[in-house]
């Protein structure tokens, strides 16, 4: 093949070879043509907590990062169902409002009528599935725009949980299991055998990859640049489960804590899992190819309509798992479970993080990369003693900031002919 | 008529509500020809199209294929019998990369896990198979590549299932003049390579240049289906805005508005 620089693969065997070298410079190439990804993100990431741990030391301290890790769970949840939605270029604006409903049904099964907490969580589950069927159907079957359905989805879910709260009522989790999620921790050594575990799949599912694909003769990414992945995941693993691995607690001889907290293993299951349906299944593909070209995706025999349900599916699903997760640190849920600023974080996670508002362009990762940024934000300013109303008005300027780039790269990625 | 055609349409019919879109036509691909359909705009063309991949169902008329009658009521039938269409606007993924919008609908998985290797390999192969060598990476975005590019992929994508019968919807529209040559070069290997291979076009020189036969289409109906060596440019023409030239086409008074023109002489599919 007449192959000049080849990013990963030509047809067997003629390409050449690709280099550590030439595969940073198709990267760095591709930023420039506008496919920046989750750089901006990163960035952010960092350049927020460098700066905050040099305004605030308290930010950079290990009870503080699980803090963070804390707060930020149950709009990453959300977020991470968001992208699913976003993928296919609509919006789900009742996101919040469907998993407070649905924290509001858990708190109802669990507290009120007194059932065990998995009946609970079941309930909150199938609640966020059935809220999700019924806004894919108006948007894929009768045709309404998901901005409009989800709007009113928006309005009524918060009647909703008003109802369901008893006008206003707070209803208190105590169930332990539930309270646990967002508030205890692994045990150190359950924490690194957990990190251990993923490092040595990710490297598994990486070397087997490469072993396959040279097996064949198709173009690989170089051994380094496989190497560099699984050591980058070692590190920022490793890294992680050492901070919150340190002993946060002020007196140490009332409590002792330390170790991930729990919620942290089950945002990176999920992520795994939806990562896993995005790019490995032909389902994940079908929803990249509808929110590519909807036409092409129907010629090509895909079920839009299914599609488009089942992301709506997911999304309120993931809806329902973060407002398990906000009623469990909180301990209570109240009839702002789910409202003010949360939607707008979710859908500020997913946008941060690289994930386009046009369709056909993100990954589960964006969600959690743009939720950490969020946090760091929220967190920090919080430290910097900064009122809520300037809270507000800096997430929504980083939003329109994320956003802004997203349609700059669209437009640079449609002038240099790459995307 | 060589053999058996690979596909035969008789008596066709499809209305839109009051509108009668195609009349009684009929209508015949051979293997290892190209056969170009003809016709103005609104003549039907796409409309044909559409029934014979299954999209638009018919309101009457039968289907042969390879001489068996059979009942396309889906895209999937007609992908079943073997028959791909490459539309004018595509119909890629500009997100996806090339392998990716080969296999789209039709993922090779092994297990519930997509497998990448083999979609490649038989990516390259298909590729390779058409002596296509303007393509630099198979895992390029589909937004990435020319016009010229992209039909490539369109119609490596629709020879990669051992299809029998392909047709092109206006596959040099959009194109340069080298860009056409390569693409019409392309479409000659699929009908040297034994495929049944029908061109939409509207441009005579490239109708002329890579067909076998000619059918042309003239307000729904067939007026005429000729070998191209026997027929001149301009009686194409004619046919195509007259709906007949000489002794081929419709008899009666051309240019009637065809609403009340009887087909009397459309012997659809008759070869001088």
């Amino acid at each position: 093949m007449t192959a000049t620089v080849v990013k990963k693969e030509g047809p067997a065997g003629v390409a050449p070879a690709p280099t550590v070298g030439s595969h940073v410079n198709n990267y760095w190439r591709r930023v420039r043509g506008g496919d920046i990804g989750a750089l901006p993100a990163v960035v952010m990431l960092v350049v927020l907590a460098v700066g905050f741990s040099i305004a605030r030391p308290s930010f950079f301290t290990a009870g503080n990062l699980a803090n963070l890790f804390t707060q930020g769970a149950a709009v990453t949840l959300i977020a991470m169902g968001l992208v699913f939605v976003l993928l296919l270029g609509e919006i789900d604006l009742s996101a919040g409002f469907a998993s407070g409903v649905c924290a509001a049904i858990l708190a109802n099964t669990v507290t009120v009528l007194g059932y065990p907490w998995y009946v609970a969580v079941l309930a909150a589950v199938v609640t966020g599935v059935v809220i999700g069927v019924v806004l894919g159907l108006l948007v894929a079957k009768v045709g309404i725009p998901s901005f409009v359905v989800t709007l009113a989805g928006f309005l009524a879910f918060q009647g909703v949980v008003l109802t369901l709260m008893d006008e206003g009522a707070n209803i208190a989790v105590r169930d332990d299991v539930l309270v646990a999620i967002a508030n205890r921790n692994i045990s150190p050594v359950l924490g690194w055998a957990l990190a251990a575990l993923a490092i040595a799949g990710y490297a598994a599912v990486q070397l087997l990859r490469h072993r396959n694909r040279s097996a064949r003769g198709l173009v690989t990414d170089p051994i380094a640049v496989v190497a560099a992945r699984i050591g980058g995941l070692a590190v920022v693993l490793g890294v992680a489960v050492y901070v919150l691995n340190l002993e946060r607690s002020r007196n140490v001889l009332v409590v002792s804590l330390k170790g991930v907290p729990i919620v942290v293993p089950i945002i990176a299951l999920l992520l795994v899992v939806w990562t896993f349906v995005l790019q490995r299944t032909s389902y994940g593909r079908h929803i990249y190819a509808v929110g590519g070209n909807a036409e092409a995706a129907r010629r090509a025999g895909i079920n839009v309509d299914k599609i488009r349900i089942s992301v709506f599916v997911i999304c309120s699903g993931m809806a329902a798992i973060g407002g398990i997760v906000a009623a469990s640190r909180a301990n209570s849920v109240d009839p702002n479970t789910g409202g003010s600023n949360v939607l707008l974080y979710a859908v500020g996670a997913a946008v941060i993080g690289g994930t386009s508002l046009f369709g056909g362009k993100g990954r589960v990762l964006d969600a959690v990369l743009g939720g950490a940024v969020v946090a760091v934000i929220d967190n920090g300013m919080g430290l910097m003693g900064y009122s809520s109303g300037v809270k507000f008005v800096v997430t929504g300027v980083v939003l329109l900031a994320a956003a802004t780039i997203d349609a700059l790269s669209r437009r640079r990625a449609a002038a240099t002919g790459t995307r | 008529m060589s053999a058996t055609p690979l596909l035969e349409l008789r008596g066709i019919d499809k209305s839109f509500g009051p509108v009668q879109v195609l009349r009684d036509v009929a209508f015949a691909a051979h293997p290892g020809e190209v056969t170009a359909l003809v016709g103005d705009n609104g003549a039907g063309k796409s409309t044909l199209v559409k029934c014979i991949s299954g999209i638009y169902p018919t309101d009457a008329g039968e289907f042969l294929f390879d001489g068996r009658p059979v009942s396309i009521s889906s895209p999937r039938d007609a992908a079943a019998l073997g028959i791909e269409v490459v539309y004018q606007d595509l119909a890629l993924c500009d997100n996806l990369d090339i392998v990716q919008n080969m296999f789209l609908g039709r993922e090779k998985r092994s297990g519930i896990v997509l497998d990448e290797p083999t979609m490649e390999q038989m990516a390259a192969e298909t590729l390779a198979g058409l002596s296509v060598r303007t393509v630099k990476s198979l895992r390029q975005h589909v937004s990435s590549l020319s016009g010229g590019q992209r039909q490539t992929v369109a119609i490596a994508k629709a020879v990669l299932w051992n299809s029998r019968l392909v047709i092109l919807d206006e596959p040099t529209a959009a194109l340069g003049v080298a860009q056409t040559a390569q693409v019409l070069e392309l479409v000659r290997r699929l009908a040297d390579n034994g495929l049944a291979v029908v061109l939409i076009s509207h441009n005579m020189n490239d109708v002329f240049a890579v067909s076998d036969r000619i059918a042309a289409l003239y307000l729904g109906q067939m007026v005429a289906q000729v070998k191209t060596t026997d027929i001149t440019h301009s009686q194409v023409v004619e046919l195509i805005t007259a709906g007949r030239s000489g002794g081929l086409g419709l008899a009666g008074e051309p240019g009637s508005n065809g609403t009340g023109a009887a087909p009397a002489d459309t012997t659809p599919g008759a070869v001088r």
